[in-house]
């Protein structure tokens, strides 16, 4: 076994055990800290999947971005009382049911397929990082700015939505 | 070169994770914690049919306006759940039912 596919299984079973451990996980600080190790494993098996744009972009996003406002997040909605946010569970059997039976459905369609790759796949993959960049200014390029005006109108209505706004009465003056 | 197959099961396994992380959690915040498991397993599926045909970049691409989209729902997500935790107190999303009575 080579050096790249024991960290590839490796960086898959520490995400494949965090994303269950989550489940059974009651406390949601403790939970946001095994998302956030099971986004960054995930990011080394796209490193290692050719696609190291991905990575250092999930690693960026997720760590720098979604990490913060998740706490921040649970912070400012646990009750000042010093106690961590202990969340209940509801529906336990139904939802390990329905998981793990779509589960299995899943499991036995991937197998009855067979994924054939293409030809001398690993050589056209190592400039992905070039042809993304020129890609996403030539022939992605109205998806990139379609996303760029959605992201804007996501954070200014989050902004609008999270702030405390004014009522009339109070504003006489100004 | 590593066989499809192994990608698309870890990408199962986290979809179901995060599938049951949603049924289950009585926690707006975690039940935003499972929708970002999802969207991370459709990404690693994305990224595992790049893998198969690397003459073309779309998965990987798609992959990142996927990221793009997250961001965007944990923001709105996030401030949703503050506007309703100062309205109701709670962050249970089985409380907050005023139009179901």
């Amino acid at each position: 076994m080579s050096v790249a596919a024991f960290m590839l299984y490796f960086f898959g079973a520490v995400a494949a055990m965090s994303a269950i451990a989550l489940v059974w996980i009651r406390q949601v600080f403790y939970g946001a800290i095994l998302v956030i190790i099971c986004l960054l494993s995930l990011a080394g098996i796209f490193a290692l999947a050719f696609a190291e744009f991905l990575a250092v972009t999930q690693i960026m996003v997720y760590a720098g971005g979604i990490l913060v406002v998740i706490i921040f997040g649970i912070m400012l909605t646990s009750k000042i009382s010093g106690k961590p946010l202990v969340v209940d569970h509801t529906y336990r059997w139904s939802g390990m049911l329905a998981g793990s039976a779509f589960f299995a459905v899943l499991v036995f369609l991937i197998n009855n397929h067979a994924f054939v790759p293409a030809d001398h796949a690993d050589k056209l993959l190592d400039q992905s990082v070039q042809r993304i960049g020129t890609g996403i200014m030539t022939e992605y390029l109205l998806p990139f700015e379609i996303a760029g005006l959605l992201l804007l109108i996501a954070l200014i209505g989050a902004a609008v939505i999270a702030a405390t706004l004014k009522t009339k009465s109070n504003d006489v003056s100004g | 070169m590593f066989p499809v197959e192994h990608f698309l099961i870890l990408g199962a396994l986290l979809f179901s994770a995060g599938l049951v992380v949603i049924i289950t959690k009585r926690n707006a915040i975690m039940v935003l914690l499972g929708i970002e498991l999802l969207l991370n397993a459709s990404n690693l599926n994305l990224v595992a049919f790049n893998l198969l045909h690397p003459s073309r970049l779309d998965g990987q691409v798609f992959s990142l306006f996927v990221i793009v989209v997250a961001v965007c729902e944990a923001a709105v997500g996030l401030a949703i759940v503050l506007r309703i935790y100062r309205q109701y107190q709670t962050s249970i999303p089985d409380q907050v039912s005023e139009l179901k009575d």
